[in-house]
C-alpha cells in the first residue's frame, strides 16, 4: 500500500470523525451521545495513526498532513463529507460505512509492509464496537420509511469509498444491488466549509508550536 | 427501560453496581454499557441486569430497636477509652 492510498483512509476516517462528532450533545438520548462521540474520537485516533504511517514516507508530519494541505488535496470519499444529515441518513452512512471499512481493513491486514497490517489488526479491533454500534442501529431503524429512504440516497456514495473490485462483497454484504458509484474525485462545498473550521484554529498562528 | 450495570474490576473480586442506563432493548444496553464502563480497560467483566428484572427488598422493621442484633450495635469506643482512662493507659 503507498503513501497516497493511505492517505485516501485516513481523511476518510478524519473527515467521518469530525462529522460523527458534530452529534455531541444533540444525540437522541444521554447514552448515545457518549458512544457516538467515542466513535467519532477512535475514528480520529485511526486517522492519526494512518497520517503517522503516510508521513514518514512523504517526509512530513501527521498534524501537517491533517490540517496544512488545501482542501483540494483531501482524498476523501464525498460519503464522509456530507453535512447536517438526520439521524436516518446518519445511521445509513454509519451502517454502509462501517461495512466497507472493513472489508478495506481485512484486506489491509494482507499487507506486505508488518506496520500497516499491525495498525489494520489494532484499528479492527475497536471497529468490531463500531459494527456491533451500527448493527444494532439499523435492525432497529429497518423497517422505518425514512432510513429506508436515506439507505437508498446514501448508497452510491458508499460504494465511491472502495476501490472497484471491492464493490460486490459490499454489495453482498449489505444485499443490496449494485449501482453506479459516486468516485473520490472533486469535492462538494460541505468539505470546504469544514475544512475552515477544522484548520481554523491551527491557522490563526502558522507556524506556532502547540 | 432502564438497566442497572455492575462492573467487575479485576478477576476474582466481586462485582459492584457502576451505575445505570437508559437503552431500548439489551443489544442496545450491552453496547452503552461496554462504551461506558468498558472501554478503558477498566473493567474485566459486566452484569448488565433490566431494573425490572431486579427483586428489591428495603423494607425491615426495627421498631424496637434492638440495636444489639447489629455488629455496629454495640459501641466499643467510648466504654474501652473510660477503661483506659480508670486504668491510667489513656
Amino acid at each position: 500500500m503507498n503513501a497516497r492510498e493511505l492517505l485516501e483512509i485516513a481523511d476518510d476516517e478524519l473527515i467521518l470523525g469530525w462529522r460523527d462528532s458534530e452529534w455531541t450533545g444533540i444525540a437522541p438520548s444521554l447514552e448515545e451521545d457518549v458512544a457516538f462521540s467515542s466513535i467519532a474520537q477512535n475514528e480520529i485516533g485511526h486517522a492519526r495513526a494512518l497520517y503517522e504511517l503516510a508521513a514518514r514516507e512523504l517526509g512530513t508530519t501527521a498534524d501537517e498532513l491533517a490540517f496544512d494541505r488545501d482542501p483540494g488535496d483531501y482524498r476523501s470519499a464525498p460519503l464522509v463529507e456530507q453535512r447536517r444529515m438526520d439521524w436516518a441518513h446518519t445511521i445509513a452512512r454509519h451502517y454502509l460505512y462501517e461495512t466497507a471499512d472493513e472489508l478495506r481493513l481485512e484486506a489491509l491486514k494482507q499487507d506486505e509492509d508488518p506496520e500497516i497490517a499491525g495498525l489494520a489488526a489494532k484499528m479492527d479491533r475497536e471497529e468490531q464496537y463500531h459494527r456491533l454500534h451500527a448493527r444494532m442501529w439499523a435492525d432497529r431503524l429497518r423497517d422505518e420509511p425514512r432510513f429506508r429512504q436515506a439507505l437508498e440516497e446514501v448508497w452510491p456514495l458508499a460504494l465511491g469509498v472502495l476501490p472497484a473490485e471491492q464493490r460486490a462483497a459490499l454489495a453482498q454484504r449489505v444485499e443490496r444491488e449494485p449501482v453506479a458509484a459516486v468516485e473520490r474525485n472533486g469535492h462538494s462545498d460541505d468539505l470546504r466549509e469544514l475544512w475552515e473550521e477544522m484548520t481554523m484554529v491551527r491557522r490563526s498562528v502558522p507556524g506556532a508550536t502547540w | 427501560m432502564i438497566y442497572e450495570v455492575f462492573r467487575q474490576e479485576r478477576k476474582g473480586v466481586a462485582f459492584a453496581h457502576a451505575g445505570s442506563l437508559d437503552a431500548p432493548d439489551a443489544t442496545f444496553a450491552e453496547a452503552f454499557a461496554r462504551e461506558q464502563y468498558g472501554r478503558r480497560q477498566e473493567s474485566e467483566a459486566l452484569w448488565v441486569v433490566s431494573r425490572e428484572a431486579i427483586h428489591a427488598v428495603g423494607d425491615f422493621a426495627d421498631e424496637l430497636n434492638k440495636t444489639y442484633h447489629r455488629v455496629d450495635g454495640y459501641s466499643l469506643k467510648a466504654k474501652l477509652k473510660e477503661a483506659r482512662e480508670r486504668a491510667g493507659t489513656a
